[in-house]
């Protein structure tokens, strides 16, 4: 019984028989040759993309459950979007299985690579790059997964998108480890998402580091459940370079990990480094809503085990160089309009609060206070994200 | 047995066969007729011609079974001229449920073909067909060759150069396999979009309903303008149905935009939905430095109108089937915008 039960399983996760490796080569028509491989591709098939540039002028798509398409480095594969004439993103992705992996976008006119309904999906070792760094002009999102279960994002690097590098939107159920994102806006983005780990990534140079929010109004509300843990968030003091009318847009510059709106949130031993306005900030969508799902304020968020480094010394915001005057030269490391509730901060490190008491109330009737946490052990840590069986094993 | 429209050319057409090739009748027979096989088998035919939705290439008489329709309010599409047809297995009938998409039976396809210039200079472009097969409908893309004989199979699309009836130069796109998917889109299925029964004149259902190709309910429904109105007629059924007919397949909940919230169809009346003091979401540069997707009064502090008002890639909307701008269109969703009462 036990050897049937094995042969079963080994014939569920074996690829199916017929899965063919199609080989595509930069060079004369490499768009239409990559586009009818993407389309013509069968379940389980791998499309190969050959070293070198993909000189493209229209967005790809790929709406085929179970393929792999798989280049010969970031650095060695690239798709280059640089005359792109068309489409809102380089590759849109629509079906569920898909692994990506070992290839580079550069320079969509739109977003880099977005995924739609697309579950249990892999980004795994891409490049996503505006290669003439932080611009207005340049795409919104770098990786842009949004309306899917289990998404998995790593070892991979984005730099330049105006909006965020890694943005995850109305999700469930999310891994982003190891990544490094480097002169976007918002580095990170999770929104309108639950059960989200991100973790032992690189955030430096972006305007914001590390962004968890949710937004009234759209389809999937009411964000939490993520995990903000072990990463690196240095030197984000970018200037905001998102267009007037995003919501990234009013991130100011030198935030480090940034909550707004949200439920169980938890910011655990990550390096927070020289992120000039503050490394935590938490605090309530202030712009008027009528959601009746909605709730404004972030809730049960912990901050733990964190390394804190110089910061808050140039808060970017009206009034933040008087602010950070009143507190001796420099915000301590968490930060916070007073909205927050539930807040556990469990290092021994001050909190700066406006002490605004309604949601939307304008800044100017702040009332700044310093607050000193009473630590009272440990708070519960949230059950771990893990995605389903066998998905990661796609990267074999 | 239906007649065709063009009854006579197409009984010519067979009529030179037969007697080119008496000895095999039954054959010839098939040969004459629309191509069921391939409309329903599992392949997709390489030429246009194939199909035989037509008995003479580039003049689109359509053959047996094969029927023109117009829309109220067409899509635009860099102002090509659209030639659409519909086809229906003898014996069959388009099933109506109230004002939407009529229903379609196994084995029918939708035909339509894009054209640029007028008269003898006429280019047809490309035609897109909607295949209905068992396992649900498939869009293909096929592309006209220069000698305007047939149309190929173009899975992945293209790009051709031409001008507009503008005057305007541009690379006109035609769509992918996958881009044809990303609009006739609902919860991951392809579907039709563009013959809602609101959406037909109440001459062409009759005539469908008297011949006996239409059955169920086309009464009591809404019904949407007519586009060849839009420089005078009041702009907010206008707009409305404008917004339903080109931008809604994506943004309605299920659609390929449904992310966005902003939900544009027709019978949505939830004014935040249709973007009225809607922020934006993911709209990047698209967002043009504005607040809101429509602001009632202010045209030029709209997204939804900066948008439509741009060809370029990563700001324009519709993201496909658009190098230009349509002047019309934007003219008439501004004038919405502006007679809007605000707060």
């Amino acid at each position: 019984m036990k050897r049937i039960a094995l042969l079963a399983a080994l014939l569920c996760t074996a690829a199916p028989i017929s899965a063919e490796t199609h080989r595509v080569e930069p060079g004369e028509g490499a768009g239409e040759r990559l586009q009818e491989a993407l389309i013509l591709a069968a379940p389980g098939d791998v499309i190969e993309l050959g070293a070198g540039r993909f000189a493209l002028t229209d967005g790809l798509s790929l709406d085929v459950d179970g393929v792999t398409v798989r280049g010969a480095g970031m650095d060695a594969s690239i798709l280059d979007f640089t005359n792109q004439q068309g489409a809102g993103e380089g590759l849109l992705v629509t079906s569920d299985n898909v692994t990506l992996r070992d290839f580079a976008i550069e320079n969509a006119k739109g977003d880099g690579i977005k995924s739609k309904g697309a579950d249990q999906i892999i980004y795994h070792r891409l490049r996503v790059e505006w290669t003439g760094g932080p611009r207005a002009t340049n795409g919104a999102y770098g990786i842009y997964p949004v309306e899917s279960a289990n998404v998995l994002v790593q070892d991979s690097y984005v730099r330049g998108a105006s909006d965020a590098g890694i943005y995850v939107g109305q999700s469930e159920n999310i891994i982003v480890r190891r990544n490094r994102v480097v002169e976007n806006v918002a580095g990170i983005e999770i929104e309108n998402s639950n059960h989200a780990e991100v973790t032992e990534n690189l955030a430096t140079r972006n305007t914001g580091g590390i962004l968890v929010f949710d937004l009234p109004g759209l389809p999937k509300v009411g964000g939490g459940d993520v995990l903000i843990a072990r990463n690196a968030v240095i030197d984000n003091n970018t200037d905001n370079f998102a267009p007037e009318g995003n919501i990234v847009a009013s991130v100011p510059a030198g935030t480090g990990v940034m909550v707004m709106a949200n439920r169980n949130v938890q910011v655990l031993d990550n390096a927070l480094i020289n992120n000039a306005t503050s490394h935590v900030m938490l605090i309530a969508y202030s712009q008027g809503y009528d959601d009746a799902r909605y709730q404004p304020r972030p809730v049960d968020v912990v901050v733990r085990g964190n390394v804190y480094g110089s910061g808050g010394t140039a808060p970017d915001f009206d009034g933040g160089a008087l602010l950070a005057a009143a507190f001796g030269g420099a915000l301590p490391p968490v930060f916070t309009d007073g909205l927050a509730k539930n807040v556990a901060v469990e290092d021994p490190v001050k909190i700066a609060s406006l002490g605004l008491t309604k949601v939307g109330q304008p800044r100017s009737e702040a009332m700044p206070v310093q607050i000193t946490p009473v630590i009272a052990g440990q708070s519960p840590a949230l059950a771990a994200v893990t995605l389903p069986q066998g998905m990661e094993e796609r990267l074999r | 047995m239906k007649g065709s429209w063009l009854g006579l050319a197409a009984l010519a057409v067979s009529g030179a066969l037969l007697s080119g090739a008496i000895a095999a009748r039954a054959t010839v027979l098939d040969l004459s007729a629309v191509n069921d096989a391939a409309l329903v088998g599992a392949t997709f035919p390489q030429t246009l011609s194939d199909f035989r939705f037509f008995i003479d290439g580039a003049r689109l008489s359509p053959n047996t079974d094969v029927t023109p329709y117009a829309l109220n309010t067409p899509l635009w599409s860099d102002g090509a001229e659209k030639l659409r047809f519909i086809y229906l297995p003898d014996g069959t009938q388009l099933t109506a449920g109230g004002e939407g998409l009529l229903q379609f039976p196994v084995g029918a396809a939708i035909i339509k073909t894009f054209a640029f210039g007028e008269g003898a200079g006429r280019r047809l472009i490309e035609t897109r067909v909607l295949l209905h097969r068992d396992d649900g409908w498939v869009a293909l893309p096929y592309r006209w060759n220069a000698e305007q004989t047939d149309a190929t199979l173009a899975l992945a699309g293209g790009r051709i150069d031409l001008v507009t009836s503008a005057g305007e130069a541009i690379s006109y796109a035609i769509p992918n396999k996958n881009q044809c998917k990303s609009c006739h889109n609902k919860d991951g299925q392809v579907i039709p979009i563009g013959p809602k029964a609101r959406n037909l004149s109440a001459e062409w259902l009759g005539a469908m309903v008297s011949k006996g190709w239409l059955v169920g309910d086309t009464a009591g429904g809404d019904s949407l303008p007519d586009w060849r109105t839009h420089a005078t007629a009041p702009a907010q059924p206008l707009a409305r149905a404008y917004l339903d007919v080109n931008c809604a397949h994506c943004h309605q909940p299920g659609g390929a935009a449904s992310n966005s919230g902003l939900d544009l169809r027709w019978e949505q009346d939830d004014p935040h939905a249709l973007g009225i003091m809607k922020r934006p979401v993911a709209a990047g540069r698209g967002a043009g430095g504005h607040d809101f997707s429509v602001l009632p009064g202010a045209p030029d502090k709209s997204i939804l109108l900066y948008r439509m008002d741009s060809a370029e890639p990563g700001i324009a909307m519709p993201e496909l089937g658009k190098s230009s701008v349509d002047r019309d269109g934007v003219a008439v969703v501004r004038r919405w915008i502006l007679e809007m009462k605000t707060e």
